[in-house]
């Protein structure tokens, strides 16, 4: 396993704040990591500083050996990086094809032929909705284009905030089944989610923040079964 | 009345819808990038009088009074730009109002040069019927290409939701830099020409009355289409005019017809989507 993403020492401040408190952790290339934690303790805010949308403070991003730390979202988008981001942010007064369309911004859609047909093969109620408009999607089929859109732009690394979030235990299952066919394509994955139990059975690695701090680290099933989390998250 | 009598009367109504056409055009592009800039008034102004100022005291040709009407405001847009693009929304608007209104103070103060609060008199009619057209059919050619690119992918992206172009690769501050410069550059060919067409420029009409027309053609019009800030310039234009059989209720029920549209079409009159509703019948598109 080689490391993809190396993240040292990073800081992230709001104001006087201090979100995220010098936390350092690896992706190794083709694994899913899962960041965790209650809310609020610094795990979307990570992910938004990874993609270069909040300023880092103080630490060190390195991207495969590359010193990515002080780039700009589209200079990191460019890298890789892609993040689905929390709340999905489609655009609801477009079409499905036209959402997809801006994932593939920087190719064109005419060089990004195959991922749209990646992505239209792994969530096939987009396929069917391709010409209607996104806003009259369901919250599970918005999430399916919302990581649709972000594998249009040819991610090494994808990085998804809150997948689960406030869709029903069925879709939740079948958001996650097609994350790990995205990682067994050769995709790297970070994760990052409130539903502990979920999140850490798909990852081969877990980080739990807590307050900023990283509290705990190692593979995602052990993790499970640490008396801390059980005593945490999952109900002793 | 033949074609000639008809120009004698209303060739500078014509001339003026024109202008306001490059004006509406000119906000239009802010708009479509989710910016809420309103100085396309102050820029209108900057290129009115540095096109005015160079033929009147230098003698310059009419064709670089233009090109300079057009740069000037341009140059100012990216120093202003610099700080101002990082605001949004209503703090965008106000910080652009402030620029409109130091632009106006400046012109005022600046009597020596501008004339003051006389205004610049005996400036050259240069402007012919064709320089105007032409004008509004290239920046229409340039705007539907931008449209059509990717730089016009990214404006849609920025307008939906920034954070989400963001992530999708988009350099949303360059982007937005562009909108507000070009508009900048449009708006000052547009001050250029009004006022190598009205012999007489003075501050005043580039103010902040102006720029909130110029906010009002587009929204008006629609900014979901080129056709759009077109319409909505024809109307504002048009509309006084033809209630001037109203005699004293003219600008009351100009003002009504205004409300009337905006309260019952907010998309503006040009809106594309409604357009598509009206041609796909509701059991289709359920279906």
């Amino acid at each position: 396993m080689t490391a993809m993403l190396e993240v040292c020492g990073l800081t992230v401040n709001y104001g006087r704040i201090q979100a995220v408190r010098g936390i350092d952790f690896t992706l190794e290339t083709g694994q899913i990591s899962a960041l965790v934690g209650a809310n609020g303790a610094g795990k979307s805010t990570t992910l938004l500083a990874l993609s270069g949308l909040l300023p880092k403070a103080g630490g060190q991003v390195r991207f495969e050996g590359e010193d990515i730390t002080r780039l700009a979202p589209h200079q990191i988008v460019a890298r890789g990086i892609v993040q689905v981001p929390e709340g999905r942010a489609i655009l609801t007064t477009l079409t499905v094809l036209e959402n997809l369309e801006l994932g593939a911004y920087r190719h064109g859609l005419k060089a990004a032929d195959d991922e749209l047909d990646a992505v239209l093969h792994l969530f096939p109620p987009l396929k069917e909705r391709l010409h209607g408009l996104a806003g009259n999607l369901s919250g599970g089929e918005q999430q399916m284009l919302a990581i649709g859109r972000a594998l249009m732009a040819k991610p090494r690394l994808l990085l998804l905030d809150e997948p689960s979030m406030g869709l029903a235990p069925l879709v939740v299952q079948e958001i996650f089944r097609a994350l790990r066919a995205i990682n067994r394509g050769g995709l790297t994955l970070l994760l990052v989610e409130q539903n502990v139990c979920q999140a850490l059975k798909l990852a081969q690695h877990g980080y739990v923040l807590e307050n900023g701090l990283m509290a705990l680290s190692g593979p995602g099933r052990e993790l499970l079964g640490h008396p801390r989390m059980l005593e945490a998250y999952l109900g002793g | 009345m033949d074609l000639q009598n008809f120009w004698d009367v209303y060739g500078n109504l014509v001339l003026t819808l024109g202008t306001n056409a490059l004006l509406a055009l000119s906000i239009w592009l802010t708009l479509a990038c989710g910016m809420l800039a309103v100085a396309n008034a102050a820029f209108m102004g900057i290129g009115a009088y540095t096109a005015a100022l160079l033929t009147m005291k230098c003698g310059a040709p009419f064709a670089l009074s233009l090109a300079a009407g057009i740069i000037m405001p341009a140059l100012i847009a990216v120093i202003i730009g610099l700080p101002v693009i990082r605001l949004s929304g209503v703090y965008l608007a106000m910080a652009t109002l402030a620029f409109g209104e130091v632009v106006r103070v400046f012109i005022l103060n600046a009597e020596s040069w501008t004339g003051g609060a006389m205004g610049l008199n005996g400036i050259p009619q240069y402007t012919q019927w064709w320089h105007v057209l032409l004008a509004v059919v290239l920046v229409l050619l340039a705007l539907w290409r931008v449209r059509a690119s990717k730089i016009g992918r990214a404006f849609d992206a920025i307008r939906g939701d920034e954070t989400a172009a963001s992530l999708m690769g988009v350099d949303v501050r360059t982007r937005k830099m562009q909108a507000f410069v070009a508009g900048a550059a449009i708006a000052g060919l547009a001050g250029a020409l009004n006022a190598h067409l009205t012999f007489f420029i003075s501050p005043g009409e580039f103010g902040f009355d102006k720029g909130v027309e110029i906010l009002t053609m587009a929204i008006l019009g629609g900014t979901g289409g080129l056709a759009g800030p077109i319409l909505g310039a024809g109307i504002i234009t048009v509309l006084p005019e033809a209630l001037r059989g109203l005699a004293d209720y003219r600008l009351m029920v100009n003002g009504v017809i205004l409300v009337l549209i905006v309260l019952f079409l907010p998309q503006g009159i040009w809106d594309p989507a409604r357009f598509k509703r009206w041609l796909v019948p509701k059991k289709a598109a359920h279906a």
